[in-house]
């Protein structure tokens, strides 16, 4: 099938970008890193949140790295829309699959090796879980559907923005919502109003979930609910994309 | 199959498409013959892009038949794609690669064995003069290199027909000159191009047939010579002190027009220098003083306001 030799072409050309401006891996590893260091030492002392800090923190900061990381990928797949490059592809008939799953392979792979580098760093702060091999399958398995997910709608929102400049805004929201999550602070602790957005929106159930899976205290209930909504807005991005990818201005 | 020098390439008709309730083609036909170089010519918002995108399997028509290559462009897109090459108004390079990465990335899409592409590559490189250049990113070219590097990674493929939406906007007369060659080059081996321009002289100079588009409709279509003899030719206009000397002018210019506020009179002419003695002759003869004199030579808004009775917009839009 020519979907596979092209997603592999594209895939490689995507790996070139990211070799050549190795900046963007390196931004999306600095700021969780920074946010760490400030949670665990600046502020963390601060939260009584029953547990050790930078176990408490972990979760929620694999969350943020896939957010600090993606604002790359929406500027390339904008670029690719608006120089005309995605139009030479398709004229030259290699499908839409292989372009968009280029893309979100890409994303997902520079994604995970950041979540790697910030867990790693998370060790060097104190973070020690309790969680055996079947729970670290667990998180890895639902660290990378979160990222899938996530992956998806950044190649959307690339597909669908304007300009490059306002695709590169679309990682703001995704930035800013692991903060009314439980990710730092439990939600039980939020003012009203913020409490129950923190409560019913999916970053909570998902960094719960990997939080109980890291203690050995996994719960069922928010794993289903975790992984609803990553497969929820994984296929909600891939409709956007597969859809915005045709569409002609 | 599309003969070499007389089947049609692209042909058009009734080619309608709306965006919502704004009309952008407004039934269009079109015939392009193998083998020749056809213009579309029009001002920004004409209707150009739209035109190559619905020709080039990006943008369905609304209604209306095209056949590219002896192929539905709706009904047989994939066979209409693999006898085409599209070069856009922007140059769609990928400016992270190289000159020679981005045309080996052209061939491996075109699942052409790693050799040949790597020859083809090479061989294009040459031909544009990019050779020295292969290896830098694209980011780093200039405007001209980046179209040849655009138009090179378009005949990886060795498209019979070329479709090229405005090659030369924003190049400079030189790199424009030598894009010319170039599109001459590719149509004596035999490829069909279809290019759009906003310049008159780009499609006096290239194409064997050219085409006037006008908000979504084609106003006139003919070679250069036949436009050219549609439009209002070259004039000398002449400026008077005062009514007398007007009077008197246009007494003795009989096939001029006069106006009154400007005091001035359009003399049809070719422009040339002996008819432009001739004329100096003949006023000296009636001795009538002249202020001031110039020779127009028609060029696109000429064009446009013969054509569409109204002025090319994009003049209007660029002197902002």
């Amino acid at each position: 099938m020519n979907v596979i030799s092209d997603s592999a072409t594209m895939l490689r050309r995507n790996f070139r970008h990211t070799m050549r401006n190795p900046l963007t891996l390196f931004n999306g590893i600095v700021m969780p890193v920074f946010l760490m260091f400030l949670m665990v030492y600046v502020f963390g002392g601060a939260f009584s949140v029953g547990v050790d800090y930078a176990d408490y923190a972990t979760p929620g900061l694999i969350l943020t790295t896939i957010c600090y990381g993606i604002a790359p990928t929406a500027i390339a797949v904008n670029s690719d829309m608006t120089n005309g490059f995605i139009n030479r592809l398709r004229v030259m008939d290699v499908s839409r699959a292989a372009v968009l799953n280029a893309h979100v392979i890409a994303t997902m792979l520079r994604s995970l090796l950041a979540i790697a580098l910030v867990v790693g760093v998370a060790f060097l702060m104190g973070f020690r879980p309790s969680a055996g091999l079947p729970e670290w399958l667990g998180v890895v398995g639902v660290v990378v559907l979160a990222v899938l997910a996530i992956s998806w709608l950044t190649v959307a929102f690339g597909l669908a923005a304007k300009a490059p400049e306002s695709a590169g805004m679309a990682a703001v929201p995704l930035m800013l919502l692991p903060f009314l999550s439980s990710a730092f602070v439990p939600a039980d602790k939020m003012g009203p109003g913020v409490r129950q957005f923190a409560e019913y929106q999916p970053f909570t159930p998902i960094i719960e979930t990997v939080r109980g899976l890291l203690a050995g205290t996994p719960s069922a209930s928010s794993a289903v609910m975790a992984v609803a909504w990553c497969a929820g807005l994984a296929l909600i991005g891939y409709l956007w994309a597969r859809k915005s990818f045709t569409k002609q201005g | 199959m599309v003969g070499a020098m007389n089947g049609s390439a692209i042909a058009a008709s009734g080619l309608r498409k709306a965006y919502k309730d704004k009309v952008v083609l407004d039934g269009i036909d079109l015939d392009v013959r193998a083998g020749t170089i056809f213009a579309l010519l029009g001002p920004n918002g004409a209707g150009k892009t739209t035109t190559v995108n619905v020709l080039t399997t990006l943008l369905a028509p609304d209604t209306g038949k095209v056949v590219v290559a002896g192929h539905d462009v709706v009904a047989e897109t994939k066979k209409v794609r693999a006898a085409i090459g599209v070069t856009g108004q922007f140059a769609s390079v990928d400016d992270l690669l190289t000159g020679e990465e981005n045309l080996l990335l052209m061939a491996d899409l075109l699942h052409l064995p790693k050799a040949e592409g790597e020859r083809i590559a090479r061989r294009l490189l040459e031909r544009f003069e990019l050779s020295e250049a292969a290896g830098k990113p694209a980011a780093s070219y200039s405007g001209g290199m980046r179209r040849k590097l655009d138009l090179a990674m378009t005949l990886v493929g060795e498209p019979r027909i070329i479709f090229l939406d405005e090659p030369t906007t924003g190049l400079d007369p030189r790199s424009r000159r030598t894009m010319w060659e170039i599109i001459r080059g590719l149509v004596a081996g035999g490829t069909t191009i279809f290019l759009t321009t906003q310049y008159l002289e780009e499609a006096d100079q290239l194409a064997d047939r050219i085409a006037v588009l006008d908000q979504g409709r084609i106003v006139a279509e003919g070679t250069a010579d036949q436009l050219k003899r549609q439009i209002p030719g070259s004039h000398v206009r002449l400026r008077f002190a005062d009514r007398h000397a007007l009077d008197v002018a246009a007494q003795v210019l009989p096939t001029s027009t006069r106006d009154e506020e400007e005091l001035t009179l359009r003399v049809p002419g070719d422009g040339g220098v002996r008819s432009l003695r001739a004329l100096l002759d003949r006023l000296d003869q009636h001795s009538i003083d002249v202020e001031e004199l110039s020779v127009h030579t028609p060029d696109l808004d000429d064009v446009f306001l013969a054509l569409t009775g109204h002025a090319n917009k994009t003049k209007e839009v660029n002197a902002r």
